[in-house]
């Protein structure tokens, strides 16, 4: 079996027991990523020698003993909103076209510090707002399953690379489904981890009360280590938790004998949902119960309001993270001094180096915010939308009374055809109409591939489980997966 | 009040630089003076992906102001976002305090400065923690527009202590900057220095006006850009004085115009506007998802109160009280701060009476450290033995001028004791059978003086003493003086 089709723990096994080296695993990427990334657009920045490097260090120390950690030698793909010291980190966006940064995001040290080793970035939506990772200053992504389509987003490079097997394992960030709904409709498994439990240090911030590093892979397996390196308290971030951290890989093989999955019948029967995905979801139901699990409906009523109240929250925020690309202290400035109106030079530049700097999307959602926030509208609007969140998690709180995990649709539709949604915002936002409910109760959620629809486009079904309980996710989705539910599979044309 | 026409209505805004040894959110050091952008990092730079952390010490500080300034300190508080653009603001926003403040309403009583025997009462509205800015530094030379941004500064802990209007005068609002820095140096949480902006003052300013038995009141002004209290003073005075005529001539009171923005220029003597009117500055306030709300418990507030110690307050009523001072005297060792008061404590109870043991203090002490440029804890000569000195005096052993000369030695050589410094100078007390042999013979030796004094003149003897000091420097010039007179008389 060729390395790409292997998972990432797999790979891990095989470097450990010598049959293969990193360098060797590393280079067997670096040349599919060659071959063809350019028909996806799934990489940003590719520093191959800086890999090749790193890998034959890992090598070494592997050779010699010291390095016995499950992924060692393993590439990682990470997106392009994770802070990498030295190299560039532009969150898709002109603003930050040539931004290095000085410092690497705690994720990211995390896994090399466990002898993974860092293959590139991956392209995303402008500063991860938007789900189909078409407005990014380096250009759009496809969908390795049909070069027409969406990979998704905004994680769209980090999931794309997955299903061109083009990476082994990725990292991307989820602030109301660009872990999630990539994933679902790139064919792989995507987890956005509950809000707190990996550090956002050096994740460069959208909406930070919602913003959660995830994981992308094809195996549970896969995820379950990979989690176990990102997962727990970091100083340098405090909204992120202090709670122990499991050991999830060894507590995978559990049954599902008496495990209570709530089924979300409104999502299911919601008028936006493709038939093709909710059969996905019945076939899930049925696998589910046929393992011995027991199903009942739960209602989450106000999630109805989930996607207004994101769109009130994560913009409001992000108009306050996104000042600070000011043209002042470093990312783009434009040039103003030539400009015959010089009454008011600074705010001249300012305001040229945000028009100029910031792309369509982006300046949206700071006006959104600007206006959510402002006097006289802060009541109407972020304030009540703050309310609906915790009515939300409240909604949340009770079906997890009777059910240990909730099952629904992952996004409306299968992948759509690029150009199709990107001039339309809202139709755009409603793309997220499922998704946005786990950020905004801060829980984790887990797309798992369900199967592919009749024109061969794969569908994601959505798992979600309360606070901290990653673990129930990962072992209903390996429970699945032991059931051949779904199988890793890259896409056809990269096989 | 200068002119009786109108009452100086005064709030004052005061920016207190909190004594951390880092910053509020980043562990950046806070020292003044250190080349420019060099005590950065990607938290005080606002790079992409930094987070802040909370720095504990700043919090603390803030409580143990919080509850010496008597406020309603909060249980629970949260951090905000002031969403602004301005370049020596990295975020685009400050994190500060907006609607849940560390410390809620509170008040600081002080010396009233017409009468230091009675107190004036401030009351505050609130105090809250924030970062502060950069420093930008604007190139106005010939022909240069450079401007230059020191980041240093950035995300230093400040205290924002804001006043009720309760101030009535420039003196008044100078006696209430003078004691609420008093109280920030006992309680250690800010070094209060003006020159280096660790003690930033605004002033909220207007009058009310009587005018046909009805009182109006004149625009609300801010005046920024007090850099001393001296200038708080003259500002304020020429503030009152500007509006008042402005008030004349246009008639404008508080509902015609919108608040106005003034710098004050100390060296011309004069304010000039910065903003016409209060241009709808639109802070955008909210909460900063990237801190957890603060939690503070009635324990911890308690350990604060206990651990306040003295406080200037107390100090001046127990000086007064316990020790029998005028209220002057109470003030000006109080003001020297907590360890002068400490070391009037420490001669006191080692045996000094409380009235000679402040005279010293307020003259020679004071007097040698604002020479020397010493701290009282640089001070060498230890309480106990300027205790020692003050008791020769008392008992009589030496007199004034020659303790004087005693404090000097002991200043040089701070090891020895009071009675080997006595010795050294050859100061021994004198017996009284010698004096009276001395003074016998002075008189023997001017008959004109004798005669001067015999004839009503009694002050005619002073011109012995100087002779009597010089036969024997032990001698104590009034007992001279006493002796003479009673030989005098007795020879009548």
């Amino acid at each position: 079996m060729s390395i790409e089709n292997l998972s990432a723990v797999e790979i891990g096994r095989q470097i450990a027991a010598g049959k293969v080296s990193s360098v060797e695993v590393v280079k067997h990427f670096l040349n599919r990523i060659e071959t063809f990334d350019n028909s996806v657009g799934a990489y940003v920045h590719v520093d191959g020698d800086r890999a090749i490097d790193r890998a034959t260090s890992v090598d070494r120390d592997i050779k010699a003993g010291k390095v016995r950690a499950p992924l060692a030698g393993v590439p990682v793909a990470i997106k392009d909103v994770l802070c990498t010291s030295g190299v560039p980190t532009t969150c898709g966006s002109r603003m930050l076209e040539n931004f290095v940064p000085p410092y690497t995001a705690t994720c990211v040290s995390k896994l090399e510090n466990a002898s993974l080793v860092v293959l590139g970035k991956t392209n995303m939506d402008e500063f991860a707002m938007g789900g189909s990772t078409e407005t990014s200053c380096h250009g759009l992504t496809r969908n390795p399953w049909d070069p027409e389509r969406t990979a998704g987003g905004s994680s769209g490079g980090a999931a794309a690379c997955l299903a061109a097997g083009m990476a082994p394992l990725s990292i991307g960030t989820d602030t109301g489904g660009s872990v999630r709904q990539p994933a679902a409709m790139c064919g792989v498994l995507g987890l956005k981890p509950t809000y707190g439990r990996v550090s956002r240090y050096g994740l460069v911030a959208f909406a930070s009360s919602l913003d959660q590093v995830g994981a992308l892979g094809h195996s549970v397996e896969d995820l379950a280590a990979v989690m176990e390196i990102l997962a727990g308290h970091d100083p340098k971030d405090t909204t992120s938790l202090k709670t122990d951290v499991p050991a999830y890989r060894g507590l995978l093989e559990q049954d599902l004998k008496g495990v209570k999955v709530g089924l979300l019948r409104d999502q299911i029967d919601h008028s936006s949902l493709d038939p093709e995905i909710a059969a996905a979801v019945d076939r899930t139901r049925q696998q589910l119960e046929a393992l011995g699990a027991t199903i009942s409906e739960v209602e989450l009523p106000y999630t109805k309001y989930a996607v207004p109240t994101y769109y009130l929250v994560a913009p409001s925020e992000a108009s306050g993270n996104l000042s600070r690309y000011d043209g002042v202290h470093y990312g783009y400035r434009a040039d103003t001094s030539h400009s015959s109106d010089q009454t008011a030079p600074l705010d001249a530049m300012i305001s040229a180096s945000r028009s100029e700097g910031f792309g369509p999307e982006v300046k949206r959602r700071i006006m959104l915010g600007t206006f959510a926030l402002s006097s006289g509208y802060y009541d109407a609007y972020y304030k009540k939308a703050l309310k609906v969140r915790r009515l939300i998690a409240g909604d949340y709180q009770r079906a997890f009374e009777e059910a240990d995990v909730l099952l629904g649709p992952m996004t409306p539709s299968p992948a759509f055809r690029l150009g199709e949604k990107v001039n339309d915002p809202v139709k755009m936002y409603l793309e997220d109409a499922f998704s946005v409910g786990a950020n905004l109760a801060g829980l984790p959620g887990l797309s798992v591939p369900a199967g592919l629809t009749e024109s061969g486009l794969p569908i994601g079904v959505q798992l979600q489980a309360p606070v901290l309980q990653e673990q129930r996710l990962l072992n209903v989705a390996r429970s699945l997966e032991q059931a051949e539910f779904f199988k890793p599979a890259l896409a056809p044309k990269y096989c | 009040m200068s002119d009786p026409a109108y009452e100086l209505i005064v709030g004052l805004e005061v920016h207190v630089q909190l004594s951390t040894q880092s910053k509020l959110f980043c562990g950046c050091s806070t020292i003044f003076g250190a080349a420019s952008n060099t005590q950065v990092c990607p938290v005080c730079l606002g790079l992409p992906g930094a987070l802040p952390v909370l720095n504990a010490e700043a919090v603390e500080l803030a409580i143990r102001t919080g509850v010496a300034l008597n406020c309603e300190m909060a249980t629970f508080t949260k951090w905000d976002r002031k969403n602004y653009f301005y370049p020596d603001l990295p975020k685009g926003y400050q994190i500060s305090q907006f609607d849940k403040p560390i410390c809620g309403p509170g008040y600081l009583d002080f010396p009233d400065p017409e009468d230091s025997a009675s107190m004036l009462r401030v009351r505050l509205t609130r105090a809250h923690l924030e970062e502060d800015a950069g420093k930008s530094m604007h190139d106005e030379a010939a022909g240069k527009a450079d401007s230059r941004i020191d980041l240093n500064r950035t995300g230093t802990p400040l205290l924002e202590i804001v006043s009720e209007p309760d101030i009535r005068s420039a003196e008044a609002a100078k006696a209430y900057l003078t004691e609420l820095r008093l109280l920030l140096t006992y309680l250690g949480v800010s070094d209060c220095n003006m020159q280096e902006g660790s003690l930033r003052a605004d002033a909220n300013v207007n009058l009310h006006i009587e005018q046909n038995g009805t009182k109006v009141a004149t625009p609300i002004v801010e005046v920024k850009n007090l850099n001393s209290f001296r200038a708080v003073e003259r500002a304020l005075k020429y503030e009152a004085k500007r509006q008042y005529e402005h008030w004349q001539k246009t008639g404008q009171t508080i509902d015609d115009a919108a608040k106005q923005t003034r710098g004050w220029n100390d060296a011309a003597g004069v304010s000039t506007v910065q903003r016409e009117k209060e241009e709808s500055s639109d802070y955008r306030y909210f909460p900063d998802p990237d801190l957890v709300p603060l939690v503070i418990d009635e324990a911890r507030l308690e350990a604060a109160r206990a651990g306040l110690g003295e406080l200037p307050g107390a100090s001046r009523q127990r000086l007064r009280t316990e020790h029998g001072l005028k209220p002057y005297d109470a003030d000006v060792v109080t003001s020297q701060g907590r360890a002068m008061v400490e070391y009037f404590d420490q001669l006191v109870s080692a045996g000094a009476t409380a009235k000679r043991a402040s005279s010293w203090v307020q003259q020679d002490v004071m007097r040698t450290l604002k020479e020397q440029e010493w701290e009282v804890e640089q001070f060498p000569i230890t309480a106990p033995r300027l205790a020692e000195l003050l008791a020769a005096i008392e008992a009589g052993e030496i007199d004034n001028t020659r303790a004087k000369e005693v404090f000097q030695l002991l200043l040089e050589k701070p090891e020895l004791t009071s009675a080997d410094a006595m010795q050294e100078l050859g100061i021994e007390a004198v017996d009284q059978g010698e004096i009276e042999s001395l003074c016998q013979e002075l008189l023997d030796e001017n008959p004109k003086v004798v005669s001067q004094v015999l004839d009503g003149n009694a002050k005619a003897v002073g011109a012995l003493i100087g002779v009597a000091k010089k036969k024997n420097p032990n001698a104590d010039p009034r007992q001279v003086r006493e002796i003479c007179l009673r030989l005098i008389e007795a020879s009548r």
